[in-house]
């Protein structure tokens, strides 16, 4: 059995109530950290743990904590992201649902190291029984004063707010989580400045993901060094991956970093392998946002090596013949599955969800769902692939956001992989627009 | 206490060096080397969003998008991404490639394809044609070629009061007469809604804009989608006339330009700066009631550049008496324009291709019917 760090518990019965989680070893970190250490020392073990923003950035955590302005008489926040809604991605959902607790742990390790005292979990609108999950575990944690004014006899004030979302994917930005958040239109803002000189309320804040912050308690309690040690080289630490698509178990899994892919793909522990008579043809490794994968760049790089589940490996040969750890949301893809009709309906998300602010993302992500509808229903024309490549492009790091970036990147992989099909999509419409109609090129192949 | 100067900054824009004081952006030191030196105009970063007297705006449309070669004296690592040159700050040492970058206009050119996809180009009976700043924009950056094919998007029509028509087909969501809305009025009703594509400009409710100073979203306007309704369909800008006039007003500076089509006041607006940007915003009285040359003190023509249509057909008489400066005029503000079409003489071809084209517009409104 791999190491767990994150759900070693979360099959306990009861493990969604103060006692149970209490008992086994619960709310342990908040002691060791508020009664033992100061914040600095709390900043310097998340440093030491090397763990990487789970969000799908992977920014260095501690570094972030690092960059937070401290002037004096301003409020510092801690905003927990847990507006989870990238196709793919539900594991943030699956932690909170399961095991409040530990993220309301977390919270209160972490506010205590940024020297916050108010902090806020901003959910998805969609996952209201969540938020009740969320607010009962703080109610409970209130109660046993973990939280509220002056948390275990230190003087050290926590108010922790659950504040639900309205269910818009650009508010997991996280300036526009922090524009949502004070109650405005969720719009990304320019940077810089970053949040950690000017975010909520034009106050220093820091904005983490939900299995970042899950992972603090662990840190505490067993050091930053231990944390380290784990994974693979500036990989460190366990990953939630939430697989999907043509496996035999889907479902939400906790893996070292540096798990080759092959593995997780096919051993029982994990997904399981392909289903029955079939086999795989493309990947998406990290979410929706990230670069598709062919059947040959899976297992192995580019260079022929094994590829293993960690930031460095997965983007091995950058865009290329690379992706992206992302946020974890791994889709599979067997041969049955078509490339051009997956990549329009990634491309029609990303135009119903961009905030329309900046001209490249609201006309472009139209544009290209349009151009994309088109092919897909068999009246595209070939030079229609040249200029989805060419559109991809000009949105490509032009925009305020990285939204611009997610939305160009599946499509000018997909092209980039298997322009084939795209190309037997237009010369061949009326096989390709039948019902269940199969590219038998990579079959072929 | 002798006031301390704060230290100049320098910095190199496109080889130009210039001096700015600490916490200027990009494009206001790109806009100082053209104050100082006109034939410079060309080198300014072009602004769609962006308004200097309403802070905050900028940072949208991506027009001005430049390049920084070195990012300061201390740190010479060029940035990243291209960065829109409205909200970025300068610093000490920092190089900026805005014209002599190919990457940077070849960005500009997609950025005004961007903007135009969706513009219904209805600029024949549009009244912001000749002072659109689109217009410019495309003129000078753009491709006179498309290469979108989708029908272009449309909304419901909402009237927004007595004064101002809303047209949000031609919107290019730059966010200015939101801010204006903000900052110049006390309270706001209008906004945009729903998100992407698919947001506009309008009010809670189908509420009137209802206040003192309402108007001035039609000059911060850069498209013809907020129009003075005084003045609709009346004359086209190149027909008028415009005087710098000011009156007593209560309300506002009274500082304004009266625009005459023969003894006739049929526009007032507030005065636009070389950047099309007014700093001193009027009220819906000057502006909408006003329309008396007897209202007025006229102070004298308005300076419009010699380049701009509204001077056309207005000669000067240097010109008309030395007809070969007004050649050599010509020859410096002749521009190619970018145009990759193929032309062909041959009739017969003529009428295929057409054909074709009726035919693939005819098939495409087919196909989107049927959507969904």
């Amino acid at each position: 059995m791999a190491r767990k760090i994150l759900t070693e518990h979360i099959n306990v019965p009861g493990i969604e109530t103060f006692e149970v989680y209490r008992k086994q070893g619960g709310y342990a970190a908040v002691e060791k950290a508020i009664k033992t250490m100061s914040s600095e020392e709390v900043v310097e073990e998340a440093k030491k743990s090397g763990i990487r923003g789970r969000g799908g950035a992977g920014f260095p955590m501690g570094m972030k904590w690092g960059f937070l302005a401290k002037p004096e008489g301003v409020p510092r926040y801690l905003v927990c992201n847990a507006d989870e809604s990238e196709p793919g991605t539900f594991k943030d959902h699956h932690l909170m649902k399961s095991i409040p607790h530990l993220l309301i742990e977390g919270m209160i390790v972490s506010s205590y190291a940024l020297g916050a005292n108010k902090s806020f979990i901003y959910v998805r609108g969609e996952l209201m029984y969540v938020i009740r999950i969320l607010e009962k575990a703080i109610e409970e944690a209130k109660a046993n004063g973990f939280l509220g004014k002056n948390i275990l006899g230190s003087g050290y004030d926590l108010e922790l707010v659950v504040q639900p979302g309205g269910g818009a994917y650009i508010c997991g930005e996280e300036t526009a989580l922090l524009e949502s958040l004070e109650g405005k239109r969720g719009n990304p803002r320019n940077k810089p400045p970053f949040p950690a000189v000017k975010g909520l309320y034009q106050s220093p804040t820091v904005v983490n993901n939900v299995e970042s912050i899950a992972n603090m308690p662990w840190v505490i309690n067993n050091g930053g060094d231990a944390y380290a040690a784990i994974g693979i080289g500036r990989s460190t630490g366990t990953k939630l991956i939430s697989a999907s698509g043509h496996i035999q178990k889907p479902g939400v899994y906790e893996i070292e970093l540096g798990l080759s892919v092959d593995e997780f793909l096919n051993s029982d522990e994990y997904c399981g392998g392909i289903r029955k008579g079939h086999y795989l043809k493309a990947l998406v490794a990290g979410g929706s946002s990230v670069p598709i994968l062919p059947a040959h760049l899976i297992t192995k790089t580019a260079a022929g090596e094994d590829r293993l589940m960690s930031y460095e490996s997965l983007s091995d040969g950058g865009f290329a013949t690379g992706t992206m750890l992302g946020s974890g949301g791994f889709i599979v893809f067997d041969e049955t599955a078509c490339i051009v009709r997956n990549t329009w309906n990634f491309s029609r998300f990303y135009h119903h969800e961009s905030c329309g602010q900046c001209s490249p993302c609201r006309e472009g992500t139209g544009w290209m769902e349009k151009v994309l509808h088109r092919i897909e229903h068999g009246h595209g024309s070939l030079h229609d692939i040249d200029l989805l490549v060419d559109v991809a492009k000009k949105i490509e790091g032009n925009t305020i956001c990285p939204l611009g970036d997610a939305a160009a990147w599946p499509i000018a992989s997909a092209i980039r992989h298997f322009r084939e099909e795209f190309e037997w999509h237009i010369n061949s419409p009326k096989e390709a627009t039948q019902p269940g109609a199969v590219f038998m090129g990579a079959v072929l192949a | 206490m002798e006031e301390v100067k704060p230290q100049l900054i320098k910095i190199t824009f496109d080889g130009i060096e210039v001096e700015v004081e600490p916490g200027t952006t990009i494009m206001q030191a790109a806009r100082k080397i053209a104050e100082a030196d006109e034939s410079q105009g060309h080198l300014v970063p072009p602004a769609m969003c962006y308004y200097k007297p309403l802070p905050t705006s900028g940072g949208k449309c991506r027009a001005c998008l430049v390049r920084v070669a070195a990012g300061s004296a201390k740190d010479p690592r060029p940035m990243p991404k291209l960065v829109p040159s409205c909200i970025t700050q300068v610093q000490e040492g920092m190089i900026v490639e805005n014209t002599t970058n190919p990457a940077v206009l070849d960005t500009r050119k997609s950025i005004v394809e961007f903007l135009l996809i969706n513009h219904p180009l209805d600029c024949p009976v549009c009244d912001q044609a000749g002072e659109c700043h689109l217009q410019d924009f495309s003129f000078e950056h753009g491709s006179v070629k498309t290469r979108y094919e989708e029908d272009r998007r449309t909304f419901d029509k909402i009237d927004i009061g007595p004064f101002v028509q809303l047209h949000m087909t031609r919107c290019i969501l730059c966010y200015r007469c939101v801010y204006t809305a903000d900052q110049i009025t006390d309270k706001r009703v209008h906004g945009v809604m729903n998100r992407g594509d698919a947001s506009e400009i309008s009010t809670y409710i189908e509420k009137a804009i209802d206040n003192d100073f309402s108007g001035n979203v039609i000059d911060v306007c850069p498209v013809g989608a907020l129009t003075d309704k005084t003045y609709r369909f009346k004359s086209r800008v190149w027909f008028s006339k415009p005087e710098d006039a000011h009156c007593d007003c209560d309300k506002c500076s009274g500082k304004v330009t009266l625009w005459y089509r023969g003894d006739e006041v049929i526009r007032v607006t507030a005065r636009k700066n070389m950047w099309g940007e007014v700093n001193e915003f009027i009220c819906n009285k000057c502006r909408f009631e006003r329309k008396k040359t007897s209202d007025w003190v006229i102070e004298g023509p308005t300076k419009v550049k010699r380049s701009s249509v509204i001077s056309a057909n207005k000669y000067r008489k240097d010109l008309i008496a030395k007809p070969d400066f007004a050649l050599k005029l010509a020859a410096t503000q002749f521009k190619p324009i970018d145009d990759e079409r193929e032309y062909t003489t041959d009739s017969e071809t003529i009428r295929h291709q057409s054909i074709e084209n009726n035919d693939k517009a005819n098939h495409r409104s087919l196909l989107t019917d049927n959507r969904n």
